[in-house]
């Protein structure tokens, strides 16, 4: 029933979409811009299609190394949140700190990680998960705080240690939080790698975008663009799922009165 | 199927020797204190429980009847007075059942929180399923049980405890009246099988005396103790006896007078 709604209104965005492909189009071919500069929609879908392996072969290199920051983003963040969760002193010398590191500018941090880490995936993995780590570490304490305290007091009726809380109680909640953080910075981590490669990688849909615009194949690089956000997308979409499955009490409908 | 009591790890904050009684509240008052001034709770309540008894306490909202309980548990201390009692579990408001865990598992909660291992724990709560007659419902989240169910695997879950009092706050304020009516009777045949110390907290005059062998009427904030009336009617009991009709006015008597 669900899944009919959103077909219903889903038209809506694709109908915006179309129009604006079509105007675009238009706009090419009509002669308002060279060709050079700005490829019209037919032509990127052309070269989608004919450097297809070339795209590819870029698509899997960036697509790893999201996935891996990403995962290893997580993990931390997780760590991390649990260590500030039981800590306050960890949670007070480390919460400044971790806002304080969303301000660095990661255009400029990115070639630094690469003269001093290498060309490999490694300083990617580093800047991905960078400017992935906080929102998940955010979500996480926020799951952690919503325990119901009135839950807490009635385990502590039973008489159960600290440990028990936190597997049968405290992590179970939070675990929607993690979902949350790891959907949020997917958008986020996608720009990530890109930065990171294109300061200095030879693989990867970041490194043929700068390279194709620097060989005048245009039409190549917005195809780069469009793998991309497709990517992210389709990434977003995994996770939902994956959140759907992992925590499907989350997603209950809310019951009317108790 | 009886299940062993134990001694509270949480004794520091209420001593568990009571005498010869189950509960003993000797002049006990306690007061919050909040930025806007003090909200008194309670003011000298005394109150005892021998052991099976079952003592209803009733009176108007906010006359600190969560608190009492509270302090039966051993979850808040006195501001002065003494709190004496055998080990209690408590059975909450609301059923805060884990919407994660199944219907056996969210019974067997107790039990794995005093480190009995998941299988048994499961082993033991399954014939207390049977029992209370939700057997076909083991599996079923809390979001696929009816409010009667969930609140009688809430029930079960603080009966699995194994300790010897119980602390009922308001358990079926949130049913709907047939359901509620159905759930008093369902309540004092398991608490003839099993009986426990219980000291059941409900604004529900009918429900106090249809279940209790003495009803402690408190007043508005402060509470105090208003009166305390036995309840002689033989067990089981029908709404419509004389005795428990009789019994109920006077309650609601004592009610608007305090």
């Amino acid at each position: 029933m669900r899944l009919a709604a959103t077909a219903r209104a889903g038209w809506r965005p694709v109908a915006v979409v179309v129009a604006l492909l079509g105007a675009w189009e238009l706009y090419v071919d009509l002669g308002g811009a060279s060709t050079l500069i700005l490829p019209a929609p037919r032509t990127v879908a052309q070269s989608l299609y004919d450097d297809r392996s070339l795209l590819w072969s870029n698509f899997l290199v960036t697509a790893q190394e999201v996935v891996l920051g990403i995962l290893v983003a997580a993990a931390a963040a997780v760590a991390l949140a649990c260590a500030m969760h039981f800590f306050a002193v960890v949670r007070q010398s480390l919460y400044p700190l971790l806002i304080a590191s969303q301000t660095l500018p990661i255009p400029m941090l990115a070639p630094v990680l690469v003269l001093w880490l290498g060309f490999g995936i490694l300083p990617k993995l580093v800047v991905i998960a960078v400017v992935s780590f906080f929102s998940i570490v955010v979500t996480t304490l926020a799951g952690f705080a919503s325990v119901d305290p009135d839950l807490l007091k009635l385990m502590r009726t039973f008489d159960a240690p600290r440990r028990r809380v936190f597997w049968s109680i405290e992590l179970p909640t939070a675990l929607p939080g993690v979902f949350t953080g790891a959907k949020i910075t997917v958008i986020v981590a996608v720009i990530g790698a890109v930065f990171a490669e294109q300061a200095g990688a030879n693989s990867g849909l970041g490194f043929l975008f700068s390279e194709s615009i620097a060989q005048l194949q245009t039409a190549r690089a917005y195809a780069t663009v469009v793998l991309l956000s497709a990517f992210a997308i389709l990434l977003f979409a995994a996770l939902t799922a994956a959140e759907r499955l992992a925590t499907p009490w989350a997603h209950q409908p809310k019951e009317t009165g108790s | 199927m009886a299940i062993e009591a134990r001694p509270s790890q949480s004794g520091e904050l209420h001593e568990p020797d009571a005498g010869d009684l189950a509960i003993r509240v000797e002049c006990v008052s306690r007061t919050f204190r909040q930025r806007r001034g003090d909200i008194p709770a309670l003011a000298e309540v005394s109150l005892s429980a021998a052991p099976g008894e079952i003592v209803a306490v009733v009176g108007p909202s906010g006359c600190g009847k969560t608190t009492l309980l509270e302090l039966i548990c051993g979850l808040q201390r006195p501001d002065s007075g003494r709190v004496r009692s055998a080990p209690a579990a408590l059975m909450p408001q609301r059923d805060l059942l884990l919407p994660w865990a199944s219907a056996l598992d969210n019974a067997a909660l107790a039990l794995r929180a005093r480190g009995v291992a998941r299988d048994r724990a499961r082993e033991q709560a399954r014939p207390w399923l049977q029992r209370f007659g939700l057997a076909a419902f083991e599996r079923a989240r809390p979001a696929e049980l009816s409010g009667g169910m969930r609140q009688r695997i809430s029930f079960l879950r603080s009966l699995l405890a194994g300790k010897p009092v119980l602390a009922l706050d308001e358990p079926f304020a949130s049913l709907d009246a047939i359901t509620r009516a159905e759930m008093q009777g369902w309540l004092a045949r398991v608490l003839d099988a099993e009986p426990r110390t219980v000291v059941l907290v409900t604004h529900d005059v009918e429900e106090a005396v249809l279940l209790a062998d003495r009803v402690v009427v408190l007043t508005a904030r402060p509470g105090r103790v208003a009166a305390e009336l036995p309840v002689a009617a033989s067990r089981p009991r029908r709404r419509s006896e004389p005795e428990i009709v009789a019994l109920r006015e006077r309650v609601l008597e004592t009610l608007g007078a305090a």
